[in-house]
């Protein structure tokens, strides 16, 4: 039975005054990802067919190696603060949602890590 | 997870017709939702014929009607009838807006009339306004001083004037707030277009000395970045008002102290 007032559950918890982070991150990253998407689209439409001999000396140019790492970075941080908010937004079942967030976030690490490994092979690797 | 099965009282049954006069001339159909606590019945449309040619030219008009001639037991609110008390709110023909300035012809056929989305009915077209109302409440909703009140009023520059243009003519009829999807879905925390629209007419306040305070209180992912610039607010508005404008106002304000 609730008997709380209406001003205390209107006031909740407080504010976590730390929204703003997040929201500006989130543009931010769109921002970035524009250029990056069209650089990349416009990259991938020229190795077309290319051998990954021909894909290793692209991305052994430091500016491409650097723009992809770029894209990658700001992609994943991108999707996984959307989706956050998606699930913050449209899941109430709280296990649920913390649960579902915290696999969104360290995929997000994981995919990152391994996106990022497979350009310094291309780069490094023999 | 997502809730796939609607509470209890979500279905709608089809209710009572009540026929105009026999020597009604123009007739329009208003169909307008009932639900009664005091009964174990679902909610339903009740259908009223209404003869346009004796009734008024609002649809707050036709409502009196209905509830004067044809049916008592209609409960609705309204009070001032010229849009600026705030109380007959209601989802008119698919939309938030008021009753009182919302013209019978500008809707093309059957009138229908619910009561403002998403909120626990009291009774037929009255919402449980509780939450907003507390909502209102905690943003402190008056002039924040520490500077002794002078003996005449606050003073404040034209200009200073002309920023709470679009902000004091909010009336809080929760139109834009009950059209906002975020506050649909999170409404216990977000506090909704009307309330962060009002929370703006005090930081915008130039003789208001509380702007950090209040901007430290809505920096928060719910209160205020639950906004996702779906503007059904502005569109909705009856005062014609900007509430997504007031809330990026905010988010500015917030981003101009970092």
């Amino acid at each position: 039975m609730e008997m709380r007032s209406p001003l205390s559950r209107a006031r909740g918890l407080g504010s976590t005054g730390d929204g703003y982070g997040h929201w500006w991150l989130e543009r931010m990253s769109a921002i970035a990802l524009v250029p990056l998407t069209l650089w990349f689209a416009w990259a991938m439409t020229g190795l077309v067919g290319a051998d990954l001999a021909a894909l290793k000396a692209w991305a052994g140019r430091g500016q491409n190696a650097v723009l992809l790492i770029l894209m990658i970075s700001a992609g994943l941080h991108h999707w996984s603060m959307g989706l956050t908010v998606v699930l913050e937004d449209y899941v109430h079942a709280e296990k649920i949602r913390v649960g579902a967030i915290i696999t969104v976030k360290l995929a997000a690490v994981l995919l990152a890590a391994l996106n990022i490994f497979a350009v310094l092979k291309l780069v490094f690797g023999s | 997870m997502v809730e796939f099965n609607l509470p209890a009282n979500s279905k709608i049954t089809q209710g009572k017709t009540f026929k105009a006069g026999p020597d009604a001339t123009n007739i329009r159909k208003f169909k307008i939702y009932r639900w009664d606590p005091d009964t174990d019945d679902l909610p339903r449309v009740d259908t009223y014929e209404v003869d346009l040619d004796r009734c008024g030219p609002m649809v707050l008009d036709a409502l009196i009607k209905i509830k004067n001639e044809m049916d008592s037991t209609l409960t609705f609110r309204r009070s001032c009838r010229e849009g600026v008390c705030g109380s007959c709110a209601f989802n008119i023909d698919g939309t938030n807006t008021l009753a009182c300035t919302k013209a019978i012809s500008d809707i093309s056929g059957d009138v229908k009339i619910y009561p403002l989305p998403h909120l626990p009915v009291v009774k037929d077209l009255v919402p449980d306004l509780t939450l907003p109302y507390a909502q209102y409440k905690s943003i402190e909703p008056w002039l924040q001083a520490d500077t002794p009140a002078p003996t005449r009023e606050r003073l404040q520059s034209v200009e200073e004037r002309e920023k709470l243009d679009g902000l004091w003519e909010c009336i809080l009829c929760f139109c834009c707030q009950t059209s906002c999807p975020s506050y649909w879905w999170n409404g216990d925390r977000y506090l909704g277009p009307a309330i962060l629209l009002q929370s703006y007419r005090w930081i915008a306040d130039s003789r208001d000395e509380a702007t950090g305070k209040r901007l430290d209180s809505l920096n928060d992912p719910f209160r205020l970045y639950r906004c996702h610039t779906i503007m059904n607010c502005t569109n909705t508005c009856p005062k014609h008002l900007n509430p997504g404008l007031a809330i990026a106002e905010i988010k500015k304000s917030i981003a101009a102290r970092q």
